[in-house]
């Protein structure tokens, strides 16, 4: 692992108690896109997300899943200051990301070495590559960001390593070629590739492995934690299967968290929240995992009331799960439940999991 | 190989899809993307074809309905056995039998309803339009469009005056699925139908299919790459490897006790909720590219029960059970020797000689 260790070598900070990111009601918010004759109207509001705070420690694995449009991408993007939140704060080892940004206060830590220390690997490595470079030019230029000194041959030597530590041999034969050349899983290689070789804190997966086959995809999850080790880096994983969620955060002895419209609905170690779901909405994502033993494989009946999920413009009142939620009663109408719990433990947003509350004395909804 | 072909997939009672011997080539005959693939299709069956992206399996689903991109050659023999008892070489029909016979007889869905639909046209419109083009009575028919909307979870109003953007994606693949549905094929062919939406929008759609089907008696072929996805609706299922078929069988069997090495390899590296970590594993290698598939069995090289005999002979289809047929020269041997990493359930006696934990 000798390379690896040089690559790693300027991850030196180890600042104390500051968890390396720290998101306090951190609020996204955008206005929906307006045609020309709705240009008197007020705006439409996407809550894309709605004060979530969350923190991410050293070498850390958090899983975020949920539907489409819930939000886990925004959120996601928050986290590594890609997205500016419209409200809250983000702070990266106590100083606050969009503060540097803006020069505003004592900055302490300069915006682009927080931007360099967060990256990200999308879902289509296809399109993030740039086509017209070949893998070996594609991968010197983070060399060349972060070790501005780095003669060329040192710098064919680094991507050489590291494409053999991520199952590209021969290396010099890979280094050679196009992305289009590459398969989808190989893309997917030289995209983390280029995350790590920023020497990076955290890693964001937006759905990195979403696009590759069902066969494919523990390989590539593999590949992640192993380097995971090597590098030091955290992660957050997003991804709409409860089964990769699963599989990626229990490995990295990490945390789920299940969103939707905007919320956090329950967050808690993955071993715990996969065999204890405490959410109605956990309940729906575990139903919609595939099962391989025979006596649940039949398409059962979903333990929700709706299919789709509604409009994050007007999402409904109280708990934003009641429309679909097959246990909601009226107080779920009425008022939203907090997500409680200990901080770090199994923390969950349901009035289920509260014994004395009011939802168990009243009505229960009707379609 | 005649001698062998005991299991045979291209048995049936009543089939309503033929193929024998289907081959897609390119290049002039260079590159095989589909090598002699030959199965029936039951009534009122659904049928799930697994496969790795480069399998072959977008091929088998277009060879149905001859419908292979240019310049692709379909040789082959292909049958259609309408519900009157009458029978349609789907090779011989002209340009507008075919038109004819692919909306009206089996109608086909692709991943992506996005780039199905007219992104100008209302969905209302896109109902319309094909019930004229197909001399159908527009009215009635769009009665049976909003019925099949409902069927499918829609607000038919709603959904008929939106145009297809301002749809969820799962609303567009679900309202795909309703037109291609609005002249009463008897067969659904989806490919991949439910690729790019949300595991519980897949999920929900499964369920939706299967109560279709059994509302209007549908024979479906499903495609796919997600063999757990497909499990949860199949009667019966297929697993594609490098453009060949190597195992038919009924959907538990399959699950359950399945015969190839390939297959076992591939239930074994999905994840699961349920199975313990350390036993989900990756497939060791490549599949193979269309222009130098291996001679003998193509998953001879990274299959670890390959022998000289799998270099040299290429297995053609072992009765492994009832139903069962496997293309694999050892299929009992890996029954034996590779286990299964989940529970397949206690409902399934063949199962039991899989589950020997080591």
């Amino acid at each position: 692992m000798s390379q690896t260790d040089h690559v790693a070598d300027t991850a030196t900070q180890t600042d104390s108690d500051e968890p390396l990111i720290a998101l306090e009601n951190a609020e996204v918010h955008f206005e929906k896109e307006q045609g020309m004759l709705d240009f008197f109207e007020d705006p439409e509001i996407v809550k894309a997300v709605d004060g979530i705070s969350l923190d991410i420690e050293e070498n850390d694995v958090l899983a975020l899943v949920g539907e489409s449009g819930c939000g886990k991408s925004t959120l996601g993007k928050a986290t590594i200051g890609l997205q500016r939140p419209t409200a809250g704060t983000v702070r990266y080892r106590g100083q606050d990301i969009w503060a540097a940004k803006d020069g505003r206060g004592d900055v302490e830590i300069p915006f682009d070495e927080i931007r360099s220390s967060l990256q990200i690997i999308h879902q289509d490595p296809g399109s993030s590559l740039n086509p017209n470079q070949r893998i070996l030019e594609i991968l010197s230029r983070p060399i060349s960001l972060t070790h501005p000194n780095a003669g060329r041959a040192e710098r064919r030597e680094r991507i050489y390593s590291l494409l053999e530590r991520v199952g590209m041999n021969p290396a010099p034969d890979f280094a050679d070629r196009y992305p289009h050349q590459l398969s989808g899983g190989e893309q997917q290689r030289v995209a983390l590739s280029r995350a790590l070789l920023m020497n990076p804190d955290l890693i964001l997966a937006d759905e990195a492995i979403s696009a590759l086959d069902v066969s494919l995809r523990v390989e590539m999850m593999d590949l992640m934690l192993d380097l995971q080790d090597d590098f030091d880096t955290s992660f957050v994983f997003i991804s709409h299967d409860l089964s990769n969620a699963r599989y990626f955060a229990e490995h990295g002895n990490g945390r789920i968290g299940v969103m939707y419209l905007g919320e956090i609905v329950e967050l808690g170690p993955a071993e715990q929240l996969i065999a204890e779901p405490a959410h109605p909405y956990t309940n729906v994502l575990r139903w919609a995992t595939p099962d391989l033993s025979l006596d649940a494989a039949g398409a059962s009946e979903p333990p929700m009331r709706k299919i789709d999920i509604p409009d994050p413009v007007n999402p409904p009142s109280g708990c934003r799960f009641h429309t679909r939620c097959p246990e909601a009663r009226e107080a779920c109408r009425e008022s939203q439940p907090a997500l409680t719990g200990e901080p770090a433990a199994h923390r969950t947003a349901c009035f289920r999991s509260q014994p004395d509350h009011e939802y168990w004395d009243s009505a229960p909804l009707e379609d | 190989m005649a001698t062998r072909r005991q299991g045979d997939p291209t048995a049936a009672n009543d089939p309503v899809i033929e193929m024998h011997n289907a081959r897609v080539t390119y290049d002039d005959g260079e590159t095989f993307v589909l090598d002699d693939v030959s199965m029936a299709i039951e009534r009122s069956e659904v049928v799930g074809v697994v496969g790795e992206s480069g399998s072959g399996k977008s091929m088998f689903a277009s060879a149905m309905l001859d419908a292979i991109p240019d310049p692709g050659r379909l040789s082959g023999d292909i049958r259609y056995h309408k519900a009157d008892g009458t029978t349609i070489d789907v090779l011989e029909l002209d340009q507008e039998e075919l038109r004819q016979f692919r909306w009206e007889e089996v109608a086909m869905v692709f991943q992506g309803a996005m780039s199905s639909f007219n992104p100008t046209m209302k969905v209302e419109g896109h109902f319309r339009e094909t019930l004229k083009a197909h001399d159908t009575h527009v009215t009635e028919g769009m009665e049976f469009a909003r019925e099949l909307l409902t069927d499918l979870y829609l607000d038919p109003e709603r959904v008929l005056d939106s145009y297809p953007h301002e749809l969820s994606g799962g609303m567009q693949q679900r309202a795909l699925i309703a037109l291609s549905l609005v002249l009463e094929p008897n067969v659904l062919v989806m490919d991949e139908p439910t690729a790019a939406l949300d595991l519980l929008m897949q999920r929900s759609i499964l369920m939706l299919l299967q109560e279709l089907q059994e509302k209007y008696d549908l024979t479906m072929v499903f495609i796919t790459h997600d063999l757990p996805l497909v499990a949860a609706l199949a009667d019966r299922m297929a697993v594609m490897y490098a453009f060949s078929l190597i195992e038919v069988a009924p959907r538990d069997q399959l699950v359950g006790n399945s015969g190839h090495p390939y297959t076992r390899a591939l239930l074994n590296s999905t994840p699961n909720l349920d199975a313990p970590l350390e036993e989900m594993r990756a497939i060791e290698g490549q599949s193979p590219a269309p222009v130098n598939v291996p001679s003998g069995c193509s998953y001879a090289p990274r299959c670890p029960l390959a022998t000289d005999e799998c270099r040299a002979d290429d297995p053609g289809f072992y009765d492994s059970g009832s139903e069962h047929s496997t293309a694999c020269h050892h299929w009992e041997q890996a029954r034996e020797t590779i286990d299964l990493n989940f529970e397949a359930g206690d409902g399934d006696s063949t199962g039991s000689d899989t589950e020997t934990e080591s």
